[in-house]
């Protein structure tokens, strides 16, 4: 316990001196955002600064291990770490697919090469990551994938198409399924492959969404030669590092939109809108859409919570990610709905010269995506049904 | 405060389900539903669960009883919300037990609280006198007398009323019916001239009663608390006992749930197990989903409650309301899952959603607690 003291005296003192005021606001714009990679351009030197010392730290990534670029945190001391940070309204130093996703992958199935090679450049921002799962055939089926790998000796040949891939065309690396044995039944001829943007045959093509906003790619590979060394894990064995990957995408969708819209009171965001009478807010009707939405909310976060603290105590149940997923989803669908009818038309304003936040619009209709990418609703209540509550399997 | 359930709590809990499945399965509430049983729970088996300690849960060791706090109570609420086991549980070990030792006098403390614990008293709170919970319409007058009171009115819906050998009353003794200020407490003995008690029978076959004072008169030293300023505490023993109904009913929620999944593998029809369509698996996975939600509000309630959080109010409302919706859809879609079988009183499906509706019911439906919750966040 002393030694817990000192950690957060420690931190806290690092953090008074090394966190710079610029960051110490919330997030309101896109680029608040640090993500990293190659061509990474910050807005600000407050942005470079803290990435620079976070990283020098291992606090990007606290509890990887230092050898790979981490911080080495106990899980205890990087909830501290994450309390004091909230405390001074840190933002983060660096967001990015490689921290959140694949680097749990390959912490657990890549090789001591491929973790030296990528994770360290992962927790220092150097290299940012894109996800390459979705075809234009394989949605929710998703292991029915048919880009193709062909063994060419010292090298793979990489042929196809795939769709949604984040960020495609602003990243450096991507860790991509690809099909490596077509006569094998689909899950089990598939690989799990990690290959530079840059290399020759790649290219990527932003998709506009409903929402005026461009966050996914096609990406298009057409010949691509990689290296053989590039394979993570075994060849033919990739669908399992692709399910383990989900559930760190599940998660984070789960509880993206807890950062993602705005008021996050809807009680008191709609009180100041809309007013109250004799402590009650003037719409009745909307009101109790709020309180059960609040109450959901509120039951949403605890279980959030309760999920990350029975993982601690090494007492959780493995497929609540996709619980999380659902459920977070759908509330922050209908957070967007219930942020829409508080603001009425001026929610509807396409752009909004005197807000430097995107307009409420754009961000009602990205919500909708919210439960589809990373697995729809539907195929999350599917591995719940299958994998929580063992019911019989149809046809 | 990590939202997980500590080793100690899960050893009671195991205690409580193997004791509770061997003694009090729904079977025994069938039993006392239809001998017309004049307790409507069984003294026997309530002396039972005084021996495993339970009736003292909440009383103090200096008292009696084994001060293991209200997340063990609410523990133990859950496993009976599995069984819908029968018993003063509630009324005397819970509500009239904090009560006691929130605002009880030292006399009454030393008087009542080992009974309390040793199983020898039932003890019921008189708090409602309409249809539903509201704490702050009391009506019944106590006006003072000599150095003592004169109670009248009348109080509905008083669990456990009819067989308790005292009730905690709830009394106007200032200010006018729906404000908060000049509430007070009286302790009172059942057998006093002047109180009449009709038993009214309920669709969980458990027992309430309603209560006639008529010129009742009272000591002065049968006050518990200030005059005048039983509100606060009283709220305060309220959501105590909104927490563990929370808590039984997630455990009913839980039983009815799972029975469910068991029969959507077994029965078939169209030559398949029924739980293999993809209709009735969604909404199975989206039930276990509000379940799981409704877990987390009610751990973290009884957690709050323990430490004397400030935020305790606002998370009783949370998880009473959130409870009454997900025991209400959990018992609905069990009836429905069933089908024909599940309308039939042959079958049991149908104790949980009497029971469920009760509880919910109970010290607060879903639109008293989701009012309070927003009124608590200012709109």
């Amino acid at each position: 316990m002393e030694h817990l003291e000192t950690f957060t005296e420690e931190t806290r003192a690092w953090l008074e001196e090394n966190c710079p005021a610029g960051m110490r606001r919330p997030m309101r714009r896109e680029e608040d955002a640090v993500w990293g990679g190659r061509n990474y351009k910050f807005h600000g030197e407050d942005q470079r600064l803290w990435l620079e010392r976070m990283a020098g730290r291992g606090w990007t990534v606290p509890t990887w291990a230092k050898e790979y670029g981490g911080g080495g945190l106990t899980p205890e001391e990087a909830k501290i770490l994450k309390r004091e940070l909230k405390r001074i309204g840190a933002r983060p130093a660096l967001v990015s697919f490689g921290i959140w996703m694949l680097g749990p992958a390959l912490l657990k199935y890549g090789s001591e090469t491929h973790k030296k090679e990528h994770l360290p450049r992962i927790a220092r921002g150097e290299i940012r990551w894109c996800q390459g799962y979705s075809e234009p055939n394989a949605g929710s089926d998703l292991a029915s994938l048919q880009t193709k790998a062909e063994d060419k000796g010292d090298h793979f040949l990489i042929n196809g198409q795939k769709v949604w891939t984040s960020y495609a065309d602003k990243s450096d690396w991507i860790f991509c399924l690809v099909r490596t044995d077509p006569k094998a039944p689909k899950h089990e001829g598939i690989s799990f492959l990690l290959f530079d943007m840059a290399s020759k045959g790649v290219s990527t093509k932003p998709i506009r969404l409903i929402s005026g906003s461009s966050p996914f790619c096609e990406t298009f590979f057409d010949d691509v030669k990689v290296p053989k060394e590039n394979l993570v894990g075994e060849l033919n064995k990739g669908w399992a590092i692709a399910k383990y990957l989900l559930t760190h995408e599940r998660e984070m969708i789960g509880a993206s939109g807890i950062e993602r819209l705005p008021g996050s009171d809807l009680g008191a965001t709609a009180a100041e809108v809309i007013g109250t009478k004799s402590g009650t807010l003037r719409n009745h009707l909307l009101r109790a859409d709020i309180v059960r939405h609040e109450m959901d909310w509120a039951a949403f976060l605890l279980t959030l919570e309760r999920a990350r603290d029975e993982a601690k105590a090494g007492a959780g149940t493995g497929a609540v990610s996709s619980m999380l997923k659902y459920i977070g989803t759908e509330l922050n669908k209908e957070r967007a709905e219930l942020l829409m009818a508080i603001n009425g038309l001026q929610g509807l304003l396409w752009e909004n010269e005197e807000d430097p936040e995107p307009p409420l619009s754009r961000q009602w209709l990205r919500s909708k995506g919210n439960s589809i990418e990373g697995g729809t609703s539907e195929i999350q209540l599917d591995i719940i049904a299958k994998r929580v509550l063992r019911l019989p399997q149809g046809n | 405060m990590a939202l997980v359930i500590s080793q100690e709590h899960d050893l009671l809990r195991d205690a409580a389900k193997g004791f509770l499945a061997e003694h009090a399965p729904v079977s025994a509430l069938r039993t006392l539903r239809d001998s017309d049983d004049p307790f409507g729970y069984d003294p026997a088996l309530w002396q039972r669960m005084t021996e495993m300690g339970w009736a003292g849960i909440l009383v103090p060791e200096k008292y009696g009883g084994l001060d293991f706090g209200i997340v063990g109570a609410g523990l133990l609420m859950e496993e009976m919300g599995r069984t819908l086991s029968a018993s003063p549980f509630f009324s005397t070990a819970i509500m009239a037990a904090t009560l006691l030792k929130e605002v009880g006098r030292e006399a009454q403390k030393k008087r009542l609280l080992p009974q309390i614990a040793a199983g020898k008293a039932v003890v019921a709170l008189a708090l409602d006198e309409g249809r539903s919970h509201d704490p702050g319409g009391i009506k019944l007058a106590a006006k003072p007398s000599g150095n003592g009171f004169v109670l009248n009115g009348e109080k509905t819906f008083v669990l456990d009323g009819h067989l308790a050998d005292q009730v905690i009353v709830a009394a106007r003794t200032g200010g006018k019916a729906g404000t908060k200020s000049g509430l007070s407490l009286f302790l009172i003995e059942t057998d006093r001239a002047g109180l009449e008690f009709r038993r009214r029978t309920m669709v969980d076959s458990r027992n309430v009663a309603d209560i006639t004072f008529a010129e009742v008169k009272v000591d002065g030293d049968q006050l518990m608390g200030k005059l005048d300023e039983a509100y606060e505490p009283l709220e305060k023993a309220l959501d105590v006992g909104r927490a563990c109904l929370s808590s039984e009913m997630l455990g009913t929620a839980s039983e009815a749930f799972e029975r469910t999944l068991e029969y959507l593998r077994e029965r078939k029809q169209f030559g398949v197990p029924i739980g293999s369509f993809q209709v009735l698996q969604h909404r199975a996975a989206h039930l276990f989903s509000e379940i799981e939600m409704l877990r987390s509000v009610v751990l973290k309630t009884l957690l709050s409650l323990q430490a004397s959080d400030a935020s305790s109010s606002f998370l009783a409302s949370l998880a009473k309301a959130k409870a009454a919706q997900v025991v209400g859809l959990a018992t609905s879609e069990a009836i429905q899952m069933h089908g024909g079988i599940g309308m039939t009183d042959e079958f049991d499906i149908g104790f949980f959603i009497k029971r469920a509706k009760v509880a919910s019911e109970t010290y607060g439906d879903y639109y008293f607690h989701a009012d309070r919750f927003a009124r608590i966040k200012g709109y």
